[in-house]
């Protein structure tokens, strides 16, 4: 295979690999502190970059022609009304069913995906249709081949790298992450160390949606096209990955991320049918892994999570 | 006998009772309508369902009809399970006597053996996989609109008109996008002039293109042809803008919508599709549809389809004023439909009911708008398409 197509579909891998890993953390996340699975996750990320749609509109009638004061008010206002959007499904639909079997928070969260998507579709104007999201980062390219190296997929994997980290510094070098950590290991204990649990609980929701609403604006930029139903989809890879990782292992989210669409692109490129059948592929690679280590590719260190 | 009496009186007083009735308001007669008003096609689907309804209340405004109508509205979702859910839903009530159904061929063709197994006669107002009407012979089953072959036959002509040699297909994998597939590949050979270089089945909601584009990049054909509907159209579209695919897009009658232009832009310029019929404001009927529709003030566009569902529940309402609200008078009626007029030109029902209608329209997107092909400027050489001779 000629080296440009080569990095070529390694740069596709790369930008798919970041939006799951991103979508898997919160997973992760969520599972780390609760043991619940959300998975209304996937649509908290389309409800994101439709506001960043609409933020983005609001701007443009206010007469603001700055693409990069644009980009960043877009993703401040999706990121905190994810956030709050985040805490309000924690304090109201998952704290309060904390007792119950986990299969209850499972549905609930399930239907309110429903919820969220069905909203965006009925209540956004034109919902149903596909919405052009618009092409805020630069669009130079440069041609190397059959490689169309482009600098808003450069940015774009640069600062997902740096969410990433900045998440990693957030949870293993300040207090917030410690008692975040504290929490996900021992509910109890934490609570008589007088670490507040629920506030800790609404914080990690908070920053899962936020990186939802990351990962959603990311979606925007790299399609520039956003539909109602994007979020089904990436909910389903992103638990899937978070699942191959190890749930609970930000290391493993972000690896179960790339795997998956390293799978995929693999899926396409490599095997002799057609890629419809793509997903099929990368399912069941993840269904034998699963058999092999059910409990995911990076084990959890004895009742750490997170 | 002393209950003789009574029951003479009783008897009269029923008879007065309905003869007062009938005289007051006229029988209530129901028709059916089904279409995807969810999900990613719901445009084209609400555009049906408005145009339907302009059909039942026009009729109900007009002095002269025998009877009230009432249109009972289900949703199919695009989806085939969801459909036969409906279908049977609609064809089990024996108060609703014909309906106009589906825009999708996947769920027109999952449903007909439904409809056939009730005696439920329906007119299909948008799908065009020609298995509906044609693989089977269901007097109860009829359409207005062409198939997909006579529309990939105009749509191979002209790629090879214009001088194209090499062509990527993509197809979505649903018996729609497979059927596209099958007719515009014969369609092409049979002109022989161009050749299909590589074939992409993908899912009907795919999100990412990047790595079956990544590998029509490799093959450089001039023409990428897409056998499928908007939302996927309008993603396909952008990302080979993302990649630097600069090869002509040729789509079918499944982009014809207002919403693949908004969800592109100026990206969707130069795209071309076809689409039986000609267009609304070309119909015989179509000035007079327009205005009538604009004067509702429904939310919607009647978009492509649009004057086929009216066409379609206009026939019904018109056989039902015919024959009476019967299903099996109005499945015998329809079988003779022949030159009938309508708003779409004239109608004829061939033995599978399916209207042969001759005409094809080319689109090419021109300024944000579908053109017609021979009014374009891409025909009349002021703007070249991608690699156009």
């Amino acid at each position: 295979m000629d080296a440009g197509l080569l990095a070529q579909y390694v740069m596709n891998g790369l930008m798919l690999g970041m939006m799951y890993a991103l979508v898997a953390v919160g997973f992760t996340l969520f599972f780390g502190v609760l043991d619940v699975i959300k998975f209304s996750h996937g649509d908290v990320l389309t409800v994101g970059a439709f506001a960043a749609l609409a933020t983005y509109v609001g701007l443009h009638m206010l007469g603001l022609n700055s693409n990069w004061l644009a980009l960043v008010v877009m993703l401040v206002a999706a990121t905190l009304a994810m956030a709050f959007l985040g805490m309000a499904i924690a304090r109201y639909l998952v704290l309060p069913l904390r007792s119950a079997p986990a299969l209850n928070t499972l549905l609930i969260t399930l239907m309110l995906g429903t919820v969220l998507r069905e909203s965006v579709r009925l209540f956004y104007p034109q919902g149903a249709n596909p919405k052009p999201f618009p092409a805020l980062l630069p669009r130079a390219s440069i041609d190397l081949g059959e490689f169309n190296l482009r600098l808003d997929n450069v940015l774009m994997l640069t600062a997902g790298v740096l969410v990433i980290v900045g998440l990693q510094y957030l949870l293993n070098r300040t207090k917030l992450g410690l008692a975040i950590r504290a929490v996900a290991q021992d509910e109890e204990t934490a609570r008589t160390m007088g670490i507040n649990f629920t506030a800790i609980v609404l914080v990690t929701f908070a920053l899962g949606s936020g990186l939802a609403a990351f990962a959603g604006v990311m979606n925007g930029l790299y399609y520039n096209e956003i539909n109602f139903g994007i979020g089904l989809y990436l909910g389903v890879v992103g638990f899937s990955a978070a699942i191959i990782g190890g749930l609970g292992s930000i290391y493993g989210a972000i690896l179960g991320g790339f795997l998956f669409a390293a799978l995929q692109t693999i899926g396409t490129v490599m095997l002799p049918f057609a890629s419809a059948y793509k997903d099929v592929f990368a399912f069941a690679v993840v269904i034998a892994i699963m058999a092999w280590r059910p409990t995911g590719l990076i084990r959890e260190k004895i009742s750490e999570r997170v | 006998m002393s209950t003789t009496p009574k029951l003479a009186a009783l008897i009269a007083a029923l008879v007065l009772g309905v003869a007062a009735g009938a005289a007051d308001a006229k029988d209530k007669v129901k028709v059916g309508f089904i279409g995807p008003l969810t999900g990613g096609v719901s445009v084209n689907g609400l555009g049906g369902r408005n145009s339907a309804d302009l059909a039942v209340r026009l009729r109900n405004a007009d002095p002269k009809s025998k009877y009230e109508y009432e249109m009972v509205v289900l949703d199919d979702e695009c989806k085939p399970n969801v459909a036969v859910q409906v279908a049977t839903k609609m064809a089990a009530d024996k108060d609703i006597i014909a309906g106009a159904t589906h825009y999708c061929s996947v769920t027109a063709i999952a449903t007909v053996d439904t409809y056939h197994k009730f005696n439920f006669p329906v007119i299909v107002w948008g799908a065009v996989l020609p298995d509906i009407t044609y693989r089977n012979k269901y007097d109860e089953v009829h359409r207005v609109n062409g198939t997909m072959i006579n529309q990939n036959d105009a749509n191979a002509e002209l790629i090879s008109k214009l001088g194209y040699k090499t062509i990527a297909v993509i197809h979505d994998t649903t018996d729609y996008g497979k059927g596209h597939n099958e007719y515009f590949s014969k369609a092409l050979a049979k002109i022989g002039k161009a050749n299909i270089v590589g074939t992409f089945g993908v899912t009907a909601d795919q999100q990412d293109f990047t790595a079956e584009l990544t590998k029509i990049k490799a093959l450089n054909p001039d023409v990428i042809y897409f056998g499928g509907l908007t939302p996927i159209g309008v993603r396909i579209r952008s990302q080979m803008d993302k990649l630097g695919l600069k090869a002509a897009f040729d789509g079918t009658s499944g982009i014809v919508s207002d919403a693949y232009i908004q969800g592109l832009g100026p990206l969707a310029e130069g795209t071309l599709a076809f689409r039986e019929g000609a267009p609304a404001e070309k119909l015989p009927g179509g000035k007079f549809f327009m205005e009538k529709y604009n004067a509702q003030k429904y939310d919607n566009p009647p978009e492509a389809y649009g004057p086929f569902a009216y066409a379609a529940m206009d026939m019904i309402l018109d056989t039902i004023e015919k024959v009476g609200p019967d299903r099996k008078k109005v499945i015998a009626d329809l079988a003779n439909v022949k030159d009938r007029d309508s708003i779409v030109g004239k109608i004829t029902f061939d033995d599978h009911g399916q209207n042969t209608v001759p005409v094809i329209t080319k689109y090419v997107v021109q300024d944000g708008k579908f053109v017609e092909w021979d009014d374009s400027e891409y025909a009349s050489g002021k703007r070249k398409l991608p690699g156009q001779k």
